[in-house]
């Protein structure tokens, strides 16, 4: 225990001397009320006589994170502010003096004791303030917190949010990651699990993961489903732990696919065309018409009082050529109407058969340019709807639905920008094995091409592109691919030039590791 | 002569007791040690009184007096009242008085020649405090405190007075009553003089937890190390090398 001089001495500022101090005898001033002079009061009134020297920590190994009493569990390195806090708190007489000063003492960290100089200013008698250092030391036990005993049992998780679409392809989750990333929506969560046809997010509370429902709800046409199992019950009490599972289907219809509505339900859509491509998904459906150009929202809700599937979906998709465009002159928004004749890509010089469709792509398609689209014509599609529509000859013969532009792989493998990705635990499908090394590969090459496809769309598509964060890419290799691609043939370049990209002041600076951990 | 004691384990002797020039009061039920501390000093010389006043042991509070007369609270019974008259010599008068601030110790702070007095006292009690103790009467304060009688201790020599008293306040008491003064503690830093120790020209009690420094500055003020034998050699050495120098 040490003293430290006040800047604020009462009796050097004191004028006569009045009174001999009570414990020394030296000549003091005692019309401030003093008795004893400063030395005296000293040597002998201990203000830290309320607070304890040695103290206990509890710490968890496995975590590495202390106890704040009652229950909370903090991460704090050594000598930090947050360890200090923590310790400051566990010392029981510091209200009753005002705390000036506290340092770390450096200790070896396996020692197990943390050792803190604290200065302290307190009234010792009658209006006569002392300042003094002490010393305490904190004893570091190691226990195991609650959170990392439970995780030694299978009682890990509270409740688990399982996304799932029923689509052959992955695209829809990856715009999903995106805006998840976007809106931190994954902080809560313990873990992120892959499995068939979707996602699996952990949560340790239950009103985490409605967090993140009502999340999904805003931003993807979902259905959900709550289950919960009983864990344990007390009966004592009456009180009982649950798990929870939330069970999310997003409606199996994506971006571009095509679809033939149910009678009644075009009805109620406006007296819609039952043949229409879902040209939108948001929280809604957005369905339209490329014949009419008219436009249709479907919600959730009513799409899952009679569920259908969608006729064609992005994988069947075909290459035609345009060979005229002649415009009608309706337009909506972005969406031009036209009539345009076309030709199969695979049949160009083999035979003359043309195509004479009206599409909603009039305002971006010149002739010569391809486009993908649906050819109906030659497509066995096992659908009710669609078979009673073809019957009657309502059906048309090709339906474009998006512009085409040929990528060079390598521009595609040089991208100037990058998408954030979120870490996630594999269910390895396949088990093990030699054979199924191949199919883990073609698994991998899946994966690989959806996300292409998936990025693609976004270069496409400002509108989606909006919603989500795009990243500078920081790759040296990608500048000097650039510039050497202007030493390229003059055909060549021509295509390179048409192809949609990304300006550069769309994108953010790398705020971090692109990798979460 | 100054010496330390206590009463049922409270320092505040001058609470407990009473001394004056030519008797002594002490409170009923004190220890045996307690009683030796006076006994020892006064001896034969004055009388020691075992009594309480209006039933309650704090009589150095309840009462007032000095070589001449005794003042005791109105509540005091008639029968206290006729041990003290067959206990104090014949020559000292005793009175009771009939005053709104009862505790006399308190408010009243006298030697045998002057008083000083509680500003608010009636006008009869000074009166009666003049007759009785006569002394001159002067209603004063002591460091902005009212009760004089418990910040202060008084005897023919000298005074000691609470230790928030200026300088100028001190000076001013000092022509009054003709007595140096001094501020300063007892027990350790209290300042409540009066409650504190008991005084009179040639002992001063004071409670066990007063400390040397001011043991001295009592004694000095109230020259009381007269009765020292060193104090004779130290002014007897003067002398001598005064003469042989």
């Amino acid at each position: 225990m040490s003293y430290t001089q006040l800047p604020l001495n009462h009796q050097q500022n004191a004028g006569v001397a009045t009174v001999l101090c009570c414990n020394c005898g030296v000549p003091m001033d005692g019309s401030q009320g003093l008795v004893m002079c400063y030395d005296c009061i000293k040597s002998t009134a201990d203000i830290t006589q309320g607070i304890p020297r040695e103290a206990n920590i509890q710490f968890c190994r496995n975590c590495e994170r202390f106890l704040q009493p009652p229950s909370q569990w903090i991460r704090a390195e050594l000598e930090s502010r947050q360890l200090l806090a923590i310790c400051l708190r566990r010392l029981k007489g510091l209200n009753k003096v005002r705390l000036i000063d506290a340092s770390f003492i450096w200790t070896e960290p396996h020692s197990r004791r943390i050792r803190l100089k604290l200065t302290v200013q307190g009234e010792a008698m009658l209006n006569t303030i002392v300042q003094q250092s002490l010393e305490v030391e904190f004893i570091v036990i190691a226990v195991q917190c609650s959170d990392c005993a439970r995780s030694y049992t299978t009682n890990t998780w509270r409740a688990a949010v399982q996304i799932r679409q029923k689509v052959p392809h992955k695209r829809t989750f990856l715009y999903l990651e995106q805006l998840i990333l976007k809106h931190n929506a994954h902080v809560d969560t313990i873990s992120i699990k892959e499995n068939r046809d979707g996602l699996d997010f952990y949560y340790s509370q239950r009103n985490h993961a409605t967090k993140m429902i009502d999340f999904l709800n805003s931003v993807a046409p979902i259905k959900s489903k709550k289950s919960e199992e009983l864990v344990s019950q007390d009966i004592h009490s009456g009180s009982s732990t649950y798990k929870f599972s939330f069970s999310i289907e997003i409606v199996p219809i994506c971006r571009d696919d095509l679809v033939v509505l149910p009678k009644k339900l075009a009805h109620s859509l406006g007296n819609i065309s039952q043949f229409v491509i879902c040209s939108k998904v948001t929280n809604t459906l957005q369905l339209l018409d490329p014949f009419t150009l008219q436009i249709a929202d479907l919600s959730p809700n009513i799409y899952w009082r009679s569920p259908f599937k969608s006729l064609a979906t992005g994988s069947e998709l075909q290459e035609f050529i345009v060979l005229d465009v002649e415009p009608v002159g309706v337009v909506r928004g972005k969406y031009v109407l036209a009539e345009i004749t076309c030709a199969r890509d695979v049949d160009m010089g083999i035979n003359e058969n043309e195509y004479y469709v009206k599409s909603h792509l009039g305002g971006i398609l010149h002739p010569g340019d391809s486009v993908m689209g649906y050819f109906t014509k030659n497509s066995n599609y096992n659908n009710e709807i669609w078979d009673k529509l073809n019957q009657n000859n309502n059906a048309p013969e090709v339906v474009l639905v998006k512009k085409h532009y040929p990528r060079t792989s390598h521009k595609a493998k040089h991208r100037a920008w990058k998408l954030k990705r979120m870490a996630r635990e594999h269910e390895d499908i396949v088990a093990n094995g030699n054979q199924d090394s191949r199919a883990a590969r073609q698994e991998q090459e899946r994966i690989e091409r959806d996300y292409e496809v998936f990025l693609q769309e976004l270069e496409e598509d400002r509108e989606l592109r909006q919603t989500i964060n795009l990243y500078k890419a920081h790759e040296p290799d990608a500048r000097k691919y650039s510039g050497a691609d202007g030493d390229g043939d003059g055909d060549d370049e021509m295509d390179e030039e048409n192809i949609p990209q990304i300006d550069m002041d769309e994108l953010l600076d790398e705020l971090d590791d692109l990798t979460l951990q | 002569m100054a010496t330390r004691t206590q009463f049922e384990n409270s320092n505040e002797i001058g609470v407990f007791s009473k001394l004056t020039n030519s008797y002594c009061m002490v409170a009923v039920g004190g220890s045996e040690n307690f009683y030796s501390a006076f006994e020892a000093e006064i001896g034969d010389v004055i009388p020691l009184i075992h009594t309480t006043i209006a039933g309650s042991r704090i009589i150095g509070r309840m009462s007032a007096g000095n070589r001449r007369g005794l003042l005791v609270p109105s509540q005091t019974t008639d029968q206290e009242l006729m041990h003290l008259r067959n206990s104090l010599p014949d020559q000292i008068k005793i009175q009771r008085v009939e005053e709104r601030l009862s505790a006399l110790g308190n408010v009243i702070c006298c030697n045998d020649y002057v008083a000083l007095v509680h500003p608010d006292i009636e006008r009869e009690t000074e009166e009666i405090i003049a007759d009785v103790l006569g002394v001159e009467v002067f209603r004063q304060t002591i460091a902005g405190v009212a009760l004089v009688g418990a910040y202060c201790s008084l005897s023919n020599q000298g005074g000691l007075v609470h230790s928030q008293t200026p300088v100028q306040d001190q000076e001013e008491l000092s022509s009054l009553l003709q007595v140096p003064l001094v501020a300063g503690t007892v027990n350790r830093g209290s300042s409540v003089i009066g409650g504190g120790m008991v005084v009179n020209d040639w002992l001063a009690v004071t409670g066990l937890d007063t400390t040397a420094p001011e043991l001295s500055v009592i004694e000095s003020i109230f020259r009381l190390q007269d009765a020292q034998p060193d104090a004779i050699n130290n002014s007897l050495r003067d002398t001598l090398i005064e003469t042989y120098s």
